[in-house]
């Protein structure tokens, strides 16, 4: 599964709050929630966004509340991956559960910039500064981590099993 | 092999003579916890397993808090469907708006559905709480809650844990709420993250059971899986007094391994605030400088409880709020705002110039009951501060204690607790 996008790119410490401010919560839909992603700190975000972009940011991402809402607003404005130095640990859990590949990559967030070209892949957890000609290695996730976010997520990934139980 | 008391309590829920850190597990659940942001999310995952029943209607917590009472039509959408829910399904501790609901983090304990030794998870951040009575407790996403109901379980990575060690005792105003800020400022926001924090030493047993909740309640915003105190006589007698189911008392491994120590003399502490935008960017109350302030908010799962009342209202008592401040006071549960009632705190609060609301998270998020416009400043018992989280994205929120909120809502700016 090969990933390619611009870059959106951010720094440290990107919590939930901005990824979806609360203030939208009180609707699931995904396209309602995705039209707001990162408002409080990219008012640009939603309108230059496309299908396959990639978010890169720095350490932490994704910290504060539990909110499945972020990864699913990230997920539904286009964003195919997200890659980080490191991600805060209910939003790494939720974005897999979800169907959101993320990738833990020091390397590769401290050198990709905003509105590089990059390709990502999920098999090899190859990461290519297409604009750079850098490339980055981060940790292949596991078959089964694959096949999950394939199938979009755990609930559709636990349907296709055949002892869910 | 040597471990943690976390680890203790995973290795009971799976099924394991031991875990090691590190180790993914399959772990049996105490209790599934949502509120009304979450459940929604996780009630149309569940719908998709195909499952008629949850796992155990006794098990599980639905607790319609934050958008509460309805906020909207949108919000009373989404508790109308929690509420449907819980009917079908029998859930037994859904709890009702007016009737024993109140901030889902009060409520439980309050309630006994948490006990020492517990496995608890809830789509809610601060889940972490229940840490205070030695049961381990943590945040995860809709999706998981939504597998917890149907299934009973959740997967979990054995977390690594710090130890804090505590020694000496909180001093004058200083209280746990101090005790927390004071160690995120030391770790940052990401110091723990994946890893228990685990609290140990002589000054735990000089801590209240409230002040060990607001600390524990706190382990998200240092990046940990979970915060978590060692069971003593005051554990105890708390959880006899609410009814908890019998405790299961573990403790760590003297030999147990910790990934480091950070020693705290809570006899040196001051009263101590967060800075705009992060909960690490600490200062102590004498280094604030000058910072007026337009709202006041007392409250939330961190500091909504009695005893954070009865502090506000001791320095509250016959004074007046300044004039351009707004300070709003939130009882966390139904049975603390009576309490509050019958203890005269709430006509103290009235008669200094508060607005006391029905229990509910509200401001603390931005949800409602006391958003802030650009440009405006607060300070809140709550327990984040990032970027717009109580209203526009030019607002601040500054975190303290109850102490610290009370007597800054009087100076009209950051002020030093004093009666």
């Amino acid at each position: 599964m090969t990933i390619e996008g611009s870059v959106f790119r951010y720094g440290d410490n990107v919590d939930t709050d901005v990824i979806i401010p609360a203030r939208y919560l009180n609707t699931s839909d995904i396209k309602e929630l995705a039209a707001h992603c990162m408002e409080d700190i990219d008012t640009t975000f939603t309108s230059r966004v496309k299908q396959g972009d990639i978010v890169v940011a720095g350490k932490n991402f994704g910290c504060g509340s539990s909110r499945e809402h972020a990864p699913i607003a990230l997920k539904g404005a286009g964003i195919s991956c997200v890659i980080a130095e490191t991600f805060a640990r209910i939003f790494y859990r939720n974005a897999l559960n979800i169907g959101l590949p993320i990738l833990e990559c020091p390397e590769a967030a401290k050198r990709i910039q905003a509105g590089d070209r990059v390709t990502i892949d999920l098999m090899s957890g190859t990461v290519a500064d297409l604009t750079t000609g850098e490339t980055f290695q981060a940790e292949p996730f596991p078959p089964f981590m694959r096949e999950l976010i394939d199938a979009g997520g755990l609930i559709a990934y636990a349907g296709s099993q055949p002892n869910n139980e | 092999m040597a471990m943690t008391m976390t680890q203790k309590i995973l290795a009971r829920h799976a099924g394991a003579q031991s875990v090691r850190a590190g180790e993914l597990i399959m772990a049996k659940l105490d209790l599934v916890l949502g509120n009304d942001i979450t459940s929604p999310v996780a009630i149309q995952a569940f719908e998709k397993f195909g499952k008629e029943q949850v796992f155990d209607c006794g098990k599980i917590a639905l607790v319609p808090d934050h958008f509460t009472p309805n906020k909207d039509i949108k919000a009373a959408t989404h508790c109308a469907l929690i509420r449907n829910f819980a009917r079908q399904k029998g859930i037994q501790n859904y709890f009702e708006v007016g009737h024993d609901c109140g901030v889902e983090h009060a409520v439980l304990p309050e309630k006994g559905l948490v006990t020492a030794g517990d496995c608890v998870i809830g789509a809610d951040s601060h889940t972490c709480t229940y840490g205070a009575l030695g049961a381990f407790s943590t945040g995860v996403g809709s999706t998981d809650m939504a597998f917890g109901m149907a299934y009973g379980k959740a997967w979990f990575k054995v977390p690594s844990a710090i130890r804090v060690e505590l020694t000496g005792k909180p001093r004058g105003f200083v209280c746990g709420k101090d005790v927390i800020l004071h160690l995120i400022g030391l770790i940052g926001v990401d110091g723990a993250r994946y890893q228990s924090i685990e609290f140990t030493g002589s000054g735990v047993a000089e801590l209240t059971i409230d002040d060990r909740f607001t600390i524990a309640n706190m382990a998200i915003e240092a990046g940990g899986k979970n915060g978590i105190f060692p069971v003593d006589d005051q554990t105890l007698a708390y959880l006899r007094e609410h009814g908890a189911k019998e405790p299961v008392v573990e403790t760590a491994d003297p030999d147990a391994e910790y990934d480091r120590t950070i020693r705290i003399d809570m006899d040196t502490l001051k009263p101590t605030v967060a800075f705009p935008h992060l909960p690490s960017n600490t200062r102590t109350i004498d280094q604030v400088g000058d910072v007026p302030i337009d709202q006041v908010v007392i409250g939330s799962c961190t500091n909504g409880r009695l005893s954070d009342l009865r502090i506000a209202a001791r320095i509250l008592k016959g004074k007046k709020i300044a004039p351009h401040v707004r300070c709003i006071v939130i009882p966390a549960t139904q049975r603390i705002w009576l309490e509050a009632v019958n203890e005269g705190l709430l006509q103290t609060f009235v008669e200094a110039g508060c607005s006391v609301s029905a229990p509910t998270c509200g401001p603390c998020l931005g949800g409602h009951m006391g958003i802030l416009a650009a440009g405006e400043r607060a300070v809140a018992t709550t327990n984040r501060n990032f970027v717009g989280r109580m209203g526009h994205v030019k607002s601040e929120v500054y975190l303290a204690s109850p102490a610290v909120a009370a007597a800054s809502a009087i100076a009209g700016k950051l002020a030093a607790p004093e009666l």
